[in-house]
This record gives C-alpha cells, structure tokens and sequence, in this order.
C-alpha cells in the first residue's frame, strides 16, 4: 500500500480566484477516497485535474509514481464517472461500454468478452441494445461506472455519480459502488458534497473548504476529532464553546472557563479533556456534538469519571421517533441535544417544553479545534449561523469572544 | 358536427390554393403543343395529352438542348455548393460554439450578414468584386455566390443544433482514450450529421432556385435552370419542357425531404 495518487502543492485559479489553492494529499493504492465539501469548495476542479480538462497553475500530479500534470486526458489512465452520466446518446449501452476498447484497437471477440463481463458486473445486460434514452437514471448510472470500468484504469474518478437520483435510488447505488469497489479492488477518487455518502462509503475523507483540503481522515476521525470548527460544523452538528483554561488538575484534564457560563453560580468552568496539552491561560474552541449529551430531570447519576453537569431551561422539542432533538438555555446560549431512546420512551419521566432539567456530558466527549474561531479567519462560517449546510443545526456559533 | 364541416372546407381551399399550380405544371408537361399556356380559356385549343415532351427531354432533342445544360449545370453547382458549404459552415458553427471571444462576435456577425442582405445587394457587390479582380464570370463565379450565401444557411441550422450538444460527452471521449479526430468522427459527427445534413438540404433548395443573385454572376452565355427558366418563359415554343423538368424536380425535391424527414426523426428518438 505505497502513495499511489500524489498532490504536490497544486494550484488552480480562474482568473483572481483561487479554485485550488496549494492542495498536498495523496490517496494509496485500492483506497475509497472522497472528496467532501460545500459547492465551489474546489473538490470538482481537483478531480478535473487529475482527469486532465485542466492544467494547474503550480504544483505537481503524480500517478503511480509517474508525473502526469502535462498529459493530455486521453494519455492518462484514470477514468472518470460524470455528473449528468456523459453517456454518447447515438450508441447502444453496448457501444457506450465498447467506447474505450475500440479506440484503443483492441481484438473484436475481447471487446466482447470485455465488454459482457462488465454489462454483468453492473446487471445491465439485457439492456446492452438500449439506445441511453431508453434506459433510466440508476441504469445510466450503471451504464457511466462500466464504461468507465471496462478500461481497467488505475484510478476511478467519480463526480458525484449519485447527485441526480433520488433518495431511495440513491441508496441502493450506494450499495452497488461500494460491492463493485470491493469486487475490482481500484482506486476510486469519490467527490460529493454529501456528508452521508462520503461518511459511508470511504476509506479516507479529504474535507475541502475555499480550495485548502481542511481535513484528511477516516470518516470517525473525521466526525469524532474534526481539525477545525469548518469540518465539525459541515460534518454532523455541533455545540461550539470558546474559552479559556483556567486550571489544570489533572495532567489529562483541563478546566476551561467559559464567559457564556460565567453568571452560573456554583460552576467554574467545564471539565476537558485536554489533549492539546493546552496550559492555563490557553485560549481553547471545544466542539462537542449534541447527541454526546445527556439530559433529564432528576439529577443525573455519576456515569463517567469526569463528568460536567449543569441545570438548563428546555427551549425547543422534536420528536423525531428514533430520536429527539432538545434545544435547551443555560444563561443566555442554545444548546443542541439529540436524545437517542434506547428504553421504552413512554415509561421515561417526560421532558416538555420548559422544564427545568439537567445536562451532563463526559468531559471526553468534548473535542478541542485546532482553529481559533479568531472573528478574521476567513475559513469559519459566519459568527450569526454555522449551518452552511444543515438547516436544523441550533444557532450558536461560536458563542460571543471575550 | 357544422364546426368540422367549415374547417374542412377551409382546410380544402388552402389545399386547393397551395397544390393545384403544382398540379398544373404536371399537367402542361403532358400538352404537344407549347405555343399557348391558357389551353383551357378562351383562344386555347385543347389537343389532348402525350408524352411528347417527356420524350425530347428525355432523348435529349436539339430544341431543348440549351435547357438541358441549365438544367445540369443547375444541378452540378447546387451539389458542389451544398457539400462546400457544408464542410465550411460546420467547422464555422463547431468554432463559433465552442470559444467565445470578440473575434468571434465579428464572425457571427458575418456568418448572419447574408442573412438579412437583399439578393439584390449580395449579386450586385460580388459582381463588382469579381469585376474588380478581373475573373471571367462563369460557372466558378456562379459557385463562390451561391457558398456565399449557402454557408450561412448551414452554419445557421447546425448552431441551433448544438444549443442542445452536451460538451461533456467531447470530454467523456477524452477521458475514455479517444484522440480528437476519434472523438470528431465517432462521436460529434454522428450526432450532429442531421444537422448538418438538415443544413445541407436547406443550402441545395436555396441553390438550386436562385434568380437574382445568380443573374448578376453568371455571365454571358452561361445560364442555370431558373435564370434560362425566367428568360424563356415570355416567347418560348418549348414551354411544356421547362414543365416537364419542374416535375422531375419537384419529384426530386420530394425524395430528398422525405430522407431529411427519415433523418431527423430518428435523431428525435436518440435525443
């Protein structure tokens, strides 16, 4: 499992804007790669580089070694999986599929075999004398990944494949590009802005934001330990809290003073986990998601051995079935909690709307961002709304700087 | 049940109107003797029909020679014109599609020009541009006209067909290994060949019936079917020819839309 893929301090600009801006990852060999972000983050423009539609600005590409960043498309050997399918609308899905072995001359009865060995591969093969009008979008889908796949190519590039099914569908497809992946065992270079498919299917995640790559990790590293409040916010919602170290008791654990819960008697600060070796006077930005916290009315049992506990007014209620979503008050800051029901919910003492109750979480479920959340960092969302992406995120930003 | 009765009627007027001139002249093909065209009206002498003229014609007899040779170079320039104007009018639509630039405002703008030009302009100024260089006005002047105007048509038709070309199945071809001659001959001309074809048929009807512009740039002595046409029809005796040759290219023009139509319609199913 050697670097098969290898950016190296890429750029791109369109004109004044920086698409891709310095990009340095590389993917290795057989690995399920995506490529997450909001749109316009550059994900589409990086695999339009290694595909070859565009030539970077600076920086170089390598492909297995081999330094691609002058070849022509047609020179190299990825292949890709457009958005809208690209399908050549005059041949039969068996033309489609042949496409690339007969450019490359390649014996009659091996295009076949080919050829019908792929149509297999994605159960498309009593449609092979369909013209592409006649079949559907989750069968053009299929139609796109094995006339890609047919070609063996050392990378796969796929660019959002799934964007234009619907939900249903979606899924099922899912399923089938992740069995295929599994059956030819390449490289695929996943690009989407859907956090669920990226979660759900990749090895490695590479989340991208204004064209810097923010993050590159597996997806639980990803949602559990995001680098910086960009990636927890786009990823999963979350709880952000701006504070300051105030002591550290313990060589693990820090107390952070948060000015949001400054008027709240009888708390001196929420209990961190610091393994950012943070010391006293330490600025810290603690992300902690809402489904890490616990809520109810008695007061909670100690669970965890360090565990912050704090009284907090029901603002908001959602009853989803699976799970609910409380928004709570403590002093002047929203709170988001989601509720998983693992009992019966019926027989648990209810929480309504403007309950007095208690929230408590483990003080290792907090996550410390390497960013600041500084007001002038251009890569944060606005200080008003974090939710770029998901709408049903609670407004609290980064709470207000001291 | 009266409201089907009236638009019927209607509809039979305007068929009336539009198809019986076309009758006639396959009708007057069939008449031996050419000296008077209202036959049926006072003064006419009605003798009956015969194949008389369809035989001259097709015997090629020396009173009819000289609309036979219209008739030919007609055909011989109107060919020539269409598959010229086809080469130049698709790489001019494929460039006008694919980059834009100020340069290119000025091509679309000479490629729309002849267009909206009255006949009259275009014959008068290539004339006097053929004059200018000292070119004998002939069959090759005659040619470079009608490409003139013919490109347009062509360039034209096949742009609104590529409003619809999807330029990702181009990158599609590259991706999948494909040189750009590959790509242009398996993959843009197969899809855009009916509208170039479309074009093409559209250029040969404008070629092939153009008076005005043809009178000024062909010259003496040298004459295509219409402008021989226009000249004979006050004191000729060979009249009932110019019939016979119309039907063969109404018959003609028939063949070529129901092609164009077996075309497009099956570039409809495959959109």
């Amino acid at each position: 499992m050697g670097e098969f893929l290898e950016f190296q301090g890429v750029t791109k600009r369109f004109g004044s804007v920086r698409a891709v801006n310095n990009v340095s990852f590389s993917v290795k060999r057989g690995e399920f790669f995506s490529l997450l972000g909001p749109s316009g983050c550059g994900k589409t423009t990086l695999l339009r580089l290694i595909a070859g539609f565009e030539q970077p600005d600076a920086g170089r590409i390598l492909l297995d070694g081999q330094d691609i960043t002058q070849l022509p498309p047609n020179h190299r050997n990825v292949n890709t999986v457009f958005q809208n399918y690209a399908l050549f609308p005059h041949m039969t899905v068996f033309e489609n599929i042949a496409f690339g072995l007969r450019g490359a001359r390649r014996p009659k009865d091996e295009i076949e075999h080919e050829v019908h060995a792929m149509l297999k591969l994605v159960q498309m093969e009593d449609k092979a004398e369909h013209l592409p009008s006649q079949i559907s979008g989750g069968q053009k889908q299929r139609v796109a990944s094995a006339r890609a796949l047919v070609n063996k190519p050392s990378d796969l590039l796929l660019d959002e494949p799934l964007a234009a099914l619907d939900l249903k569908l979606r899924q099922r497809m899912l399923l089938e590009l992740d069995l295929i992946h599994d059956q030819v065992g390449i490289t695929f270079l996943y690009v989407t802005h859907d956090q669920g498919e990226a979660m759900s299917l990749s090895d490695r995640i590479a989340v991208m934001h204004s064209g810097v790559c923010e993050q590159i990790a597996t997806p639980a590293e990803v949602y559990e330990a995001p680098k910086t409040s960009f990636v927890a916010s786009f990823i999963g919602d979350t709880n952000f809290f701006d504070g300051i170290v105030a002591s550290a008791p313990e060589d693990d654990y820090c107390i952070v003073e948060i000015p949001d819960f400054a008027d709240i008697e009888g708390f001196n600060g929420v209990l961190c986990y610091n393994d950012k070796k943070k010391t006293v006077g330490d600025h810290v930005n603690l992300s902690i998601r809402p489904e890490k916290f616990g809520i109810s009315i008695d007061p909670p049992k100690r669970q965890f051995a360090h565990m912050n506990a704090l009284r907090a007014k029901v603002e908001d209620i959602i009853y989803t079935g699976n799970h609910t979503n409380y928004w709570v008050s403590v002093g002047e800051r929203r709170i988001a909690v989601y509720q998983q029901h693992a009992g019966y919910l019926l027989d648990e003492k209810p929480i309504r709307w403007g309950d007095e109750v208690w929230l408590y979480w483990n003080a290792d479920s907090g996550y410390m961002l390497d960013d600041d959340a500084a007001p002038d960092d251009p890569l944060l969302p606005p200080k008003t709304s974090s939710a770029p992406a998901s709408p049903s995120r609670a407004d609290d930003a980064e709470g207000t700087a001291p | 049940m009266r409201k089907s009765f009236l638009s019927f009627s209607l509809l039979g007027l305007v068929m009336l109107f539009l198809y019986v001139p076309i009758i006639l002249i396959f009708a007057y093909g069939f008449v031996p003797n050419g000296v008077s065209m209202s036959f049926f009206g006072p003064g006419g002498h009605f003798q009956g029909f015969s194949g008389r003229w369809y035989g001259l014609v097709f015997s090629g007899h020396h009173s009819v020679r000289a609309l036979l040779q219209s008739f030919w170079l007609s055909l011989r320039i109107a060919t020539l014109a269409t598959l010229v104007s086809c080469v130049i009018g698709t790489t001019s639509a494929l460039a006008l599609h694919r980059w834009r630039s100020r340069l290119q405002t000025v091509h679309y703008g000479l490629v729309y020009t002849p267009l909206i030009m009255p006949d009259i302009l275009i014959g008068i100024s290539l004339l006097m541009l053929f004059v200018a260089c000292g070119v004998d006005c002939g069959f090759w002047t005659i040619l470079i006209a009608h490409v003139t105007f013919c490109v347009s048509y062509v360039t034209m038709t096949l742009l609104a067909r590529l409003q619809d070309f999807d330029d990702r199945i181009i990158e599609a071809a590259y991706d999948l290994g494909a040189g750009p001659w590959y790509t242009f001959f398996k993959v843009e001309l197969p899809i855009l060949l009916p509208g170039i074809v479309a074009g093409g048929l559209l250029a040969f009807t404008l070629s092939i019936d153009d008076v005005v512009i043809t009178s000024f740039v062909n010259g003496a002595g040298t004459n295509t079917f219409p402008t021989y046409v226009s000249s004979m029809t006050k004191h000729s005796r060979n009249l009932p020819a110019v019939f016979v040759l119309s039907t063969l290219m109404l018959l003609f023009t028939g063949v070529l839309a129901g092609v164009s139509k077996l075309l497009t319609g099956k570039s409809t199913r495959q959109a």
